[in-house]
């Protein structure tokens, strides 16, 4: 056994009312890798913000190599050898490669700075850890998988003894997961201390070598992973026993939404000659690492965007002239990426946000003028029949939580019975009772006769609901593929493009 | 069209353009400072009047010139600490508090004028500063005859724009203000103070800009008048956006700017009176503008321009 | 120390942030009074006297009041749409131009129809010299706080141009002022014997208008929703340019229409001094109501008090009247802290106060 590099004592953490972290103890020792697995909400990243000092513990301490470390400075966490990777890169996209790395790692107050021997530093960290990178190259330029890269050198180049990675894995494919955690491997054998935080199993059994699961704010257990299996740690993550959705078996009718050759090369992103048909009762998922077409393919559904080429049909009929009110008025349900940015105004009450696709409808306005009483009885409707929690109508859509909005989203669009419904990335960030509850509603929905395209990069969602599926990349959509005939394993190497790998089911 | 010419080759015209770029240069670094930190600075406009007043004021109260200068800096300076504590820790909309920073700056020059000259018809005046040939230098026809006769602050201001490149892309501060302009919560994860850095980068680039409103009080002209800085402040801000937030483009874009408007006062008076004088006086606002809508489309503003940043808060 | 958002804010909370913004205001300019050598208090005094103190004072400070109300409703409206339109001086003197030149006589109406037609084309003026920066900014993204700032200087100064040539009152003695307009296209006394005239009720029916749209409508709804998410609303099927559009027309528009009232209600012509600054002023008017449009009302009343006592005072003590300038833009700082108190608390310690996902 090595020694103890990182120690928390009865670590707490209050906002307001809610415990977010509840009293954790842990040690990681020298050359460990230690998962910290947990659902969204168990308080893995709060826990990451005080050990980095973003936010200063209630109660409890922490010795950095058997020095108390001060909270509620990243400066000194940064001193004491502790550097994190956050799942949202912190990186300047304008700046190149050599300025976001030697950013803070000099006094302000010089006259030059040596970038001579910053560069020849980089290049030899890069070298000796295979993370090969050009120190001029500007960020904006790269991958997601060198940005990370970017990121960990960035932690290298201060003589980083501990590293913190929070959901290393969310952006990457499953073969670049394996690189970082090979890289990961190689940090550790240099005595390295490493946690990561994740709530996939596999990731968590694949390159751990102690785990310790979070639950409601609470530390519930740690394991050796070798002493442990996936089946324990679910129901220690989840407190109960997982069940996947069940999806019955159904016949798939007429075609709801056909692309046939269509090209769109948008600001955005980009389809190049996509095929794809989704028919009722039929769920179709779109794989793919995030920015390889989504966002255009989203669009196109959503009435944002129109091909260049190409035809696009809705219900079997032409669209001619695109329109989010279009889509709406043809039985299109949207839901959307992002549900801060462009789902919900959040300065916006709930009975507001709830008319914003329908507000020139009869149904919500008449002469111009807002039929308040209408739009408040149908917010209460769906407020009841969807479980938003929430005050009331007038409640500031802003102050909901994140489950909560995404019900509000699915209870504007699906309330009407769509026969085609857009569900971009519906889970991204909710809790497991919240994407338990946004699963139903799709399956039900599928039930009801709609026929649902599902963009995602969580490939377990993909492969629980979907009943065909697509990969995008580049731009470009390969055959659909029924459920049942391809791995995770496939599906990653086509991601990366590798489209070779996939079965042959034409 | 000869005599334009042979005006485009005079050493008097470019002399005369040098003097007229000489508080765009001074202005449009300024905003750059703030800019490139990623706060908009649109109490430029008072902040150039303050100063203005403050060192003409300073001088005419029996301080030297450079004390002057010193004080306008030190003004501009304080108004900008107060744009900088509104908008950065406070996080208050950036346009907003600009202009209530230029109200307040303006009214407050006027008010403090008034108070200390009550009774006067004709503003009374000092005793500027005066051109200063660089001995050898200076006799380099054209060239040197226009660069090396000017006053001390138009030397300053050069000098400035050599400065503010080599700390933005020479020092580890110049990366700091960068990076805070680009993406602060990057920054505040290696340990730099968004804060401070962006404060700092907005009372600089006020002191800038402040320096650039008293060439003119103490240095173009010989009096403070009022409106005397006529919307010079917005031509910096839209210059800074024709600069692609580059000291070096800056420079470039105040000098061309500025013998434009050189071109215009001689044009006038070549013309005579075919064009109403307004129409010349129209022409650099008319050419911001231009200038705006032309390098709008490649602009790569700095990333967090105009986005509050508040710790831990996520994005 | 941190920032706690608050979730709840109550209307007595509301309402107290613009009065004590007010009085921090005063207080702070008390310091640049009682530098001049005279008593803080008198000087408040006469200000408030000159302002209120009388029958004529009242009805001066609401004649100052009417364009205020009408550029602060322009300002009110555009940022509520984050249009920030710096340019409602311009805009002003665009509507007041054209009051002028369609007022004057060239048109061929019954006289009845002289004055609506002389503020619905002052009106359009303004709205269309906020459709080109806007225009820039929706297709190219440029800022537009600076293109309507830079209109402000070529306004002005086609206005001089006007004045000096086509516009020049033979009867003016040479001074650059234009021809007065007829008497059919002046908007009718309030109260006789006073300057206060019709346009003050115009001011204040727009403000209900404008509230009603805020409300109630389809249209204010659109606006609301452009401003505060614009991602948001074009994904719900919003025309968000064209809600821009139509918010410029309506900013515009009131700024126009500003002038023109000055014209038809007060000043018969038109001359360079037309506005001391009418159009900032309406920044500041603004934002002391919370953008809200029946607020502006009191605002405009407020500022225009400052304005037109400090004037007063200035006559009788060594203050100048430049203090009434200092006074609005201290009010309009003091009025952006106050409005992020009232969205924040300061926890000085303890816990943050976080929400998960």
């Amino acid at each position: 056994m090595h020694e103890v590099v990182l120690r928390l004592a009865g670590v707490t953490k209050r906002f307001g009312a809610l415990v977010a972290n509840d009293d954790i103890s842990l040690e990681l020792r020298r050359g460990e890798v230690m998962a910290l697995l947990g659902e969204n909400g168990a308080g893995k990243t709060t826990l990451m913000n005080i050990l980095f000092g973003h936010y200063v513990a209630d109660e409890g301490s922490i010795e950095a190599f058997g020095k108390p470390l001060p909270g509620g400075s990243p400066k000194a966490a940064l001193a004491a050898g502790i550097c994190m990777v956050h799942q949202h890169f912190t990186l300047a996209d304008n700046l190149s490669v050599l300025d976001n790395v030697i950013l803070g790692t000099e006094p302000l107050w010089r006259f030059r700075s040596d970038r001579g021997a910053a560069a020849a530093k980089l290049s030899a960290l890069a070298e000796r850890f295979g993370l090969t990178v050009d120190p001029a190259a500007s960020v904006g330029s790269l991958s997601v998988g060198e940005r990370q890269r970017v990121e960990i050198l960035k932690a290298l180049y201060r003589d980083a003894r501990i590293l913190i990675l929070d959901e290393p894995t969310a952006v990457l494919t499953p073969q670049e997961s394996e690189l970082l955690f090979a890289t990961l491997k190689l940090l550790t054998a240099e005595g390295l201390g490493v946690i990561f935080i994740s709530h996939k199993m596999n990731e968590v059994m694949a390159a751990s070598d102690t785990v310790g699961v979070l639950r409601g704010g609470k530390l519930v257990a740690v394991r050796r992973t070798a002493e442990t299996d996936r089946s324990e740690l679910a129901e220690l993550m989840i407190g109960r026993t997982l069940k996947a959705p069940a999806v019955e078996p159904m016949e798939p009718a007429e075609p709801v939404l056909t692309l046939a050759g269509v090209t769109v090369r948008a600001a955005r992103g980009m389809l190049d000659r996509a095929d794809l048909v989704v028919r009722r009762h039929q769920i179709v998922g779109i794989a793919g690492v995030s920015g390889n077409g989504q966002a255009a393919l989203a669009d196109l559904v959503s009435g944002l965007g129109v091909p260049n080429d190409g035809r696009l049909e809705v219900f079997g009929k032409p669209v001619v002239v695109a329109g989010p009110l279009e889509m709406v008025r043809r039985g299109v349900a949207r839901i959307p990426e992002d549900r801060h940015a462009t789902g919900l105004v959040g300065d916006m009450t709930v009975w507001e946000n709830l008319i914003a696709e329908r507000v020139r409808l009869p149904e919500f306005s008449r002469f111009g003028f807002l039929r308040r009483d209408a739009a408040r009885a149908r917010a209460r409707e769906v407020i009841k029949d969807y479980d938003v929690r929430c005050p009331g109508p007038d409640a500031v859509s802003r102050l909901l939580s994140g489950g909560n909005m995404q019900k509000l989203i699915l209870g504007r669009t699906l309330s009407y019975k769509p026969g085609l419904i857009l569900a971009n990335q519906p889970t991204r960030g909710l809790d497991v009772g919240a994407v338990a509850y946004v699963h139903e509603q799709l399956l039900a929905a599928r039930r009801a006769g709609a026929g649902v395209l599902l963009i995602s990069e969580d490939l377990d969602e993909l492969l629980a609901l979907a009943d065909q599926v697509a990969v995008i990349h580049r731009g470009r959509l390969s055959p659909l593929m029924p459920r049942a005939a391809v791995t995770v394993r496939q599906l990653g190497l086509a991601m990366a493009g590798h489209w070779e790998e996939l079965p042959d089911v034409a | 069209m000869a005599d334009i010419l042979d005006l485009l080759v005079s050493a008097a015209f470019w002399t005369a353009t040098l003097r007229i770029a000489t508080p765009y240069i001074l202005g449009t670094l300024g905003e750059l400072v703030c800019e490139r930190a990623g706060v908009l600075n649109l109490g430029i406009e008072g902040i150039m009047t303050l100063g203005a007043m403050a060192g003409w004021m300073t001088v005419y109260q029996g301080g030297d010139l450079w004390t002057g200068v010193m004080v306008a800096a030190l003004a501009g300076g304080t108004l900008g600490l107060l744009h900088a504590l509104l908008t950065v820790p406070l996080g208050l909309s950036q346009h907003v508090t600009g202009i209530g920073i230029t109200l307040l700056g303006t009214s407050l020059s006027y008010y403090v004028y008034r108070m200390v000259l009550p009774q006067v018809s004709s503003p009374p005046t000092i005793e500027p500063f005066q051109p200063w040939a660089v001995p050898i230098l200076s006799e380099i026809p054209v060239i040197g005859q226009a660069l090396f006769n000017q006053t001390p602050l138009t030397y300053a201001a050069l000098g400035a724009v050599g400065l503010v490149a080599w700390v933005l892309y020479r020092t580890p501060l110049g990366l700091a203000v960068r990076m805070v302009g680009e993406n602060p919560a990057a920054a505040e994860a290696q340990g730099i103070s968004v804060t401070a850095v962006r404060m700092g980068a907005v009372v600089c680039g006020s002191a800038l800009m402040a320096v650039g409103g008293a060439f003119l009080t103490l240095s173009a002209f010989n009096a403070f008048f009022f409106n005397m800085i006529n919307g010079r402040g917005w031509i910096c801000i839209a210059l800074v956006v024709f600069a692609s937030w580059r000291p070096g483009k800056a420079l470039l874009g105040a000098v061309l700017f500025a013998a434009f408007d050189a071109l215009q006062l001689r044009l006038q008076q070549i013309v005579g009176p075919a064009l109403p004088y307004q129409v010349f006086l129209m022409l650099p606002y008319v050419l911001s503008i231009l200038a705006l809508v032309l390098m709008s489309r490649r602009a790569a503003y700095p990333r967090a321009l105009m986005i509050p940043f508040r710790k831990g808060e996520r994005h | 120390m941190w920032l706690e958002p608050r979730e709840h804010v109550s209307v007595a909370v509301r309402v107290l942030a613009p009065v004590a913004a007010v009085v921090a205001s005063l207080a702070l300019c008390a310091v640049l009074i009682a530098w001049t050598g005279t008593g803080v208090i008198q000087a408040y005094g006469l200000l408030f006297q000159g302002a209120l103190g009388s029958q004529f004072a009242l009805a001066e400070t609401l004649t100052r009041a009417t364009p205020l109300m009408l550029t602060g409703l322009a300002v009110a409206v555009a940022f509520r749409a984050k249009l920030w339109n710096i340019g409602a001086e311009g805009q002003l003197y665009a509507g007041a131009l054209v009051a002028v030149l369609l007022g004057s006589g060239p048109l061929e109406l019954p006289a009845w129809a002289l004055l609506p037609v002389v503020l619905v084309a002052g009106a359009l003026a303004g709205s269309v010299l906020l459709i080109g920066p806007t225009v820039l900014k929706t297709r190219f993204g440029v800022d537009e706080v600076v293109t309507t700032l830079l209109l402000n200087f070529i306004v002005l100064l086609f206005v001089s141009m006007m004045l000096e040539g086509p516009l020049k009152d033979p009867m003016g003695m040479g001074w650059p002022q234009s021809a007065p307009v007829l008497p059919e296209a002046e908007l009718p006394k309030l109260i006789e014997r006073s300057r206060l005239h019709w346009g003050l009720v115009l001011g204040v029916v727009a403000s209900v208008v404008l509230w009603v749209i805020n409300t109630r409508t389809v249209w204010g709804y659109e606006i609301k929703a452009v401003g505060a998410n614009p991602r948001a609303a074009g994904f719900a099927g919003i025309a968000v340019n064209g809600v821009m559009l139509r918010v410029a027309m309506l900013s515009g528009g009131l700024a126009g229409l500003a002038g023109a009232v000055e014209i038809a209600g007060l000043r018969g012509y038109l001359t360079l001094d037309l506005s001391p600054g009418f159009g900032y002023s309406g920044i500041v008017v603004a934002m002391l109501a919370q953008l809200h449009p029946l607020a502006v009302v009191a605002a405009s009343m407020f500022v225009a008090g400052i304005f037109v006592g400090a004037d007063a005072m200035s006559r009788s003590v060594a203050v100048p009247n430049y203090i009434a300038d200092v006074l609005v833009a201290v009010s309009l700082l003091c009025m952006l802290v106050a409005g992020f108190l009232v969205r924040y608390r300061i926890r000085w310690s303890g816990a943050r106060a976080g929400r998960g996902n």
